[in-house]
């Protein structure tokens, strides 16, 4: 995998990756992809693909208000607020 | 008091032996005093610790506490305390207090269990070797030149080192069964959804699951009794009937068929773990039990399987750390952009970058059928596999690593040898079954594990044939060199 | 060059649940910001979403009004991207295994015909919340009220071929929507949003030109304004030479204008995949038989009965059948007044006008049903005519009352009293000699026609008050004498 592409999946997963780390980082996930390409080795031929271990279903919740306001709890850990708000740099849509 | 069990423990507080101020107060200046070599937890909750100790021994004075009361027992750094720092190993989260507790702390809570800190770990349990924590990594109490496994390093080796009797632990890939056998301790990861994963934070969803450090097997039932329930706030918990773990354990296991998967016999695993295991198998086999070789054909996918799994599921899951409502932030970010690039980016050490970017190169468009979709085929047959061992067998038996504990740095450059720590242990929770390490020898001055692997919901049964092995060897009584004399 | 304009809309909901799709939180509008948000709608560590019941009892009940198939298994998926509006770095969506298959919504056109708008798929999704502009020292404000606000996504084929068509797919989503409950429709609070797919191609092209989205549409208005627009635009650009921009442009209700979207949409790849945190959901047919039991009428059979049972033509049924309020209003007053066709017409006219020049819908009018029905009443017992029925109406739309005191008050009864239409009558005829002569001399059929002069004359010397059968007749009786005198 070149550093680029590397570059390509970092902005994907907004990360800031350096260079150096770029290059790094390519040369390591080369080899855990040659790792997981045993996969393809596998003969899944009418195999359903398997999302959870177990074969549950989901159960659903009543339509019941269980939550009050706890804004001001909640926003306690939060960087930066101001009236009742999350702060970001402006948002350009 | 420090190499009490927790049973013992229990006992004595009931008894009126000591006090839960007494032990907890021992235990706290124990973590002080001993702590700083092995880097065990990344903080320590005296005040905490001691106010619940007061009020357990109200409790207990009034005499109907409940089972764990006045147990000081620790924390995996991964479960959400209400007003206690979690960092989950992560500069993303060093000054993260959440306003919640996770289930898994609840019920201890309701159990009457004194919480003296929280474990150090890898981050965001992504590590076998503990050594990704950005709070420094924990040294293995046997020897300190060599990581005691991963991620729930600090809950292993607290425990080894006897600073508590009993500690949380969460399960990914290995994250308890690893550090447990390179820690020497009884490590116990239950089924898939029999413990809540509310307020645990994320690593891979599907394949989480909490469990228990302790040194025995007893101890291991206690705890999972308290840690099991059902839970409606998180989706993939199963409600399924608790069972009285402690009322089977000293069920006979003659007659019990164990199976060995000659796949976790093979190439790469160490001459002396081999010896070990396999000793341990013939003491099974004296006690009554009958050996059967089977085979988990597909158990060399398993690892492909999990680094196309885990890391997809994280890639999202720690998407959610974006440096807005909670967590590290850059400074001065120019633009949006630059506040989730920067934020993330300082946040998030190697090792998590390393996985989030396999997780998005996995899911990305062209490259999903090739390896999410082809990774949740195999690991369908994986689960295959094992379902139609336990058609013949009542527990799965090998080693849980292939080596003992390595030292530090001889790893965490070359991230498939890390990974393949979790060789034996991967499987399983692609699967979602209950698996165990217990003590089984030395190698050297070092400790081996043996895995065991039950049916779906059959935690008794695992901890019945753990502890009837305790009770017939030393194995889980052996401690580390500086504890000798320590009394 | 004839163009042709291929239209395809995809419909945001909001379900009228109590709590959001994944937390017990209200869902209620209007709250201080950030106060219904709850830890799982914040993403805060370790949380993990519990789906709401009647999230899909809602979006079941929306697939069997359209006939479509309901997924007795659905999954929920993660749709990854970065926005300060979404939490989790994804929205939890569905895509393969949705709640609501394929279906078909019948619209009506204006030429009374009906054309059926495939309906690909409806998906159950949660909302984001809002970014706020307002300056905070350069900074946006960002309102996780909304996120977590259970939607479904109902996507069409690109079925729609003008404006018109678009527009009446959206009132008859609209009407069902309300009529079954499931939605307030309440579009100012954004409850119901569009997003319209356009292109255009020439007329005998069979492959689609490229086509642009345009988002954030909550009204009709809007709506129509903004495919007029781009279809203009889109017809501009190819006939200047230019090829359309496969783009995503946000349209802004107060300028009026569209724009394509700063954030390169095809620069994302959202890295699909089933969300671990959550269960395949089933839903047995009983279970779904069970909600169709309890589906109420729906705006196509309620048409069918307006027909039969109040004798309306099929276009008036389909235009009062189609929204529930105004049905209801319909029932409440056709009933009272007893004339189902009077009640259509001041339904379809004067009300709707009124309601559509003061931006209102009918549950907002200042007139009742039981009030207009008063008023019809009155002009079929004689009291007023249909003139004068307007100013009445108008006078009551003011608030002034209903209509036996507005007639009272403004004294607008017609005048029936035949002493005082002969004497208006006996004016107009000594005042207008030269009329009445020709009158006089005229063919006796020619003299309907003349009739008119004098009806005329007569109702403005009443003040439009004369009751027009009884001015009829006095008139033609004394005008009929003056001639065979």
């Amino acid at each position: 995998m070149e550093p680029s592409e590397i570059q390509k999946l970092a902005n994907l997963a907004m990360l800031d990756i350096n260079e150096e780390t770029a290059k790094e980082t390519a040369s390591s996930i080369t080899d855990v992809l040659a790792l997981i390409d045993q996969l393809q080795a596998a003969d899944t031929d009418g195999v359903a693909p398997m999302a959870h271990p177990l074969d549950a279903v989901q159960v659903l919740r009543a339509d019941n208000i269980t939550e009050s306001d706890q804004r001001d709890t909640l926003m306690t850990v939060a960087p930066q607020t101001d009236s009742g708000l999350f702060l970001v740099p402006k948002v350009v849509e | 008091m420090h190499n009490l069990t927790i049973a013992e423990l229990v006992k004595g507080l009931q008894n009126k032996t000591f006090s839960s101020q007494e032990l907890t107060q021992q235990t706290l200046d124990r973590i002080h005093a001993v702590d700083p070599t092995f880097n065990s937890f990344i903080s320590v909750s005296d005040e905490r610790a001691l106010q619940q100790a007061k009020a357990a021994d109200a409790l207990l004075a009034k005499g109907d506490a409940p089972t764990l009361c006045g147990v000081p027992i620790a924390q995996k750094d991964i479960f959400c305390t209400n007003g206690t720092l979690t960092t989950c190993g992560s500069k993303m989260l060093h000054n993260f207090v959440p306003p919640y507790d996770a289930t898994v702390v609840d019920n201890y809570n309701a159990a009457g269990a004194v919480m003296v800190g929280k474990t150090n770990m890898d981050e965001f349990a992504m590590g076998s070797s503990n050594e990704t924590s950005f709070f420094g990594s924990v040294k293995n109490p046997w020897d300190t030149n060599c990581v005691p496994g991963g991620s729930s390093g600090g809950s292993a080796a607290a425990v080894a080192a006897q600073l508590v009797a009993g500690a949380t632990a969460t399960d990914t890939g290995g994250s308890i069964r690893q550090p447990a056998a390179l820690c020497g301790i009884t490590g116990l990861k239950p089924t898939y959804g029999r413990v809540s994963r509310w307020g645990m934070i994320a690593f891979a969803s599907s394949l989480d699951q909490a469990g228990t450090m302790t040194r025995t097997a007893e101890d291991a039932a206690i705890m999972l009794q308290t840690m099991a329930s059902y839970d409606s706030k998180d989706s993939t918990c199963v409600d399924h009937p608790i069972d009285d773990y402690r009322a089977s354990l000293n069920n006979s296991i003659e007659g019990l068929t164990i199976g060995l998967p000659k796949e976790y016999f093979g190439e790469g695993l160490d001459p002396g773990t081999q010896a070990r295991v396999e000793e341990a198998i013939k003491q099974f086999e004296s006690m009554g039990a009958k050996v059967k070789e089977i085979s988990l054909p597909h158990s060399s996918l398993s690892v492909p399987a999990y680094y196309v799994i885990a890391p997809a599921e994280c890639s999202a899951n720690l998407s959610r750390f974006d440096g807005v409502r909670y967590g590290h932030r850059c400074e001065n970010p120019a633009d949006l952009e630059d506040l989730y690039k920067r934020s993330r980016g300082e946040g998030f050490g190697d090792e998590v970058k390393r996985r989030i970017l396999v997780g998005a190169y996995a899911l990305s468009a062209g490259y999903y059928d090739a390896y999410y979709n082809k990774a949740q085929k195999v690991r369908r047959l994986i689960k295959q596999d094992f379902v139609d061992a336990f058609k013949d067998v009542d527990v799965i038996m090998g080693p849980t690593s292939p080596t003992p504990a390595f030292e530090f740095g001889s790893k965490s450059d070359d991230p498939i040898a890390m990974y393949l720590e979790d060789i034996y242990t991967i499987a399983t929770n692609l699967a979602g079954l209950p698996g165990m390490s217990i003590p089984c020898g030395l190698v050297g001055d070092k400790p081996v594990g043996l895995q065991l692997i039950g049916n779906y919901f059959n935690e008794a049964k695992l901890l019945n044939v753990a502890h009837q092995f305790q009770q017939a060897t030393h194995f889980h009584t052996l401690a580390p060199q500086f504890l000798k004399g320590d009394k | 060059m004839q163009w042709e304009t291929v239209i395809g809309l995809e419909v945001h909901v909001q379900l009228a649940t109590q709590t959001k799709i994944f937390s017990g939180a209200s869902t209620v509008f209007g709250a201080e910001p950030n106060t219904q948000a709850c830890a799982i709608d914040l993403a805060m560590p370790g949380t993990l979403p519990s789906p709401n019941a009647k999230a899909f009892e809602y979006a079941i009940l929306f697939g069997l009004a359209i006939d479509a198939e309901i997924g007795e298994r659905s999954v929920f998926e993660r749709k990854n991207y970065f926005y300060p509006d979404l939490p989790k770095g994804y929205q939890t969506t569905q895509l393969d295994e949705p709640i609501v298959g394929a279906g078909i919504v019948d619209i009506a056109l204006e030429d009374g015909t009906v054309k059926p708008i495939r309906i690909h798929h409806a998906h159950l999704e949660e909302d984001a919340g809002k970014s706020l502009h307002e300056d905070f020292i350069g900074m946006s404000g960002i309102d996780l009220n909304r996120a977590g606000t259970p939607l479904i996504e109902i996507v069409s084929e690109p079925d729609m071929r003008t404006k018109e068509e678009a527009v009446a797919f959206a009132r008859k989503l609209h009407s069902i929507v309300t009529a079954i409950g499931i939605g307030d429709g309440d579009m100012s609070q954004g409850s119901m949003r569009f997003d319209v797919n356009i292109s255009v191609r020439p007329k005998d092209q069979a492959e689609y030109g490229t086509r642009t989205e345009t988002k954030n549409l909550n009204s009709f208005k809007f709506m129509e304004r903004c495919i007029e627009q781009e279809v203009q635009r889109q017809i501009e650009v190819i006939e200047d030479g230019g090829t359309i921009r496969q783009e995503t442009r946000l349209y802004n209700g107060d300028t009026h204008t569209a724009r394509a979207m700063r954030s390169k949409e095809e620069a994302n790849d959202y890295r699909y995949f089933p969300c671990p945190d959550l269960l395949p959901v089933h839903f047995t047919p009983e279970a779904i038989e069970a909600l169709r039991a309890t589906l109420p009428e729906l705006p196509d059979a309620r048409k069918t009965r307006f027909e039969e049972n109040f004798g309306l033509s099929p276009y008036d049924a389909t235009i009062i059948a189609l929204d529930a309020n105004t049905a209801a209003f319909f029932e409440v007053c056709a009933k009272q007044c007893d004339d189902a066709k009077l009640t259509a017409n001041w339904l379809m006219g004067e009300m709707a006008s009124q309601l559509n020049s003061n931006d209102l819908t009918i549950k907002d009018s200042p007139i009742t049903a039981e009030q207009l029905a008063g008023l019809i009443t009155r002009i079929k017992d004689g009291t007023i005519s249909s003139k004068i029925a307007k100013k009445v109406f108008e006078a009551m739309w003011q608030g002034e009352g209903d209509a036996d005191t507005v007639i009272e008050k403004q004294g607008l009864k017609q005048v029936s009293d035949t002493g005082a239409l002969e004497k208006i009558v006996d004016d107009i005829i000594a005042a207008n000699p030269a009329q009445v002569a020709n009158f006089v001399n005229a063919e006796p059929e020619k003299r309907k026609k003349m009739l008119g002069f004098f009806v005329g004359q007569s109702m403005k010397a009443s003040k439009g008050q004369a009751n027009p059968q009884a001015l009829n007749q006095i008139l033609m009786t004394k005008l009929n004498q003056a001639a065979n005198s």
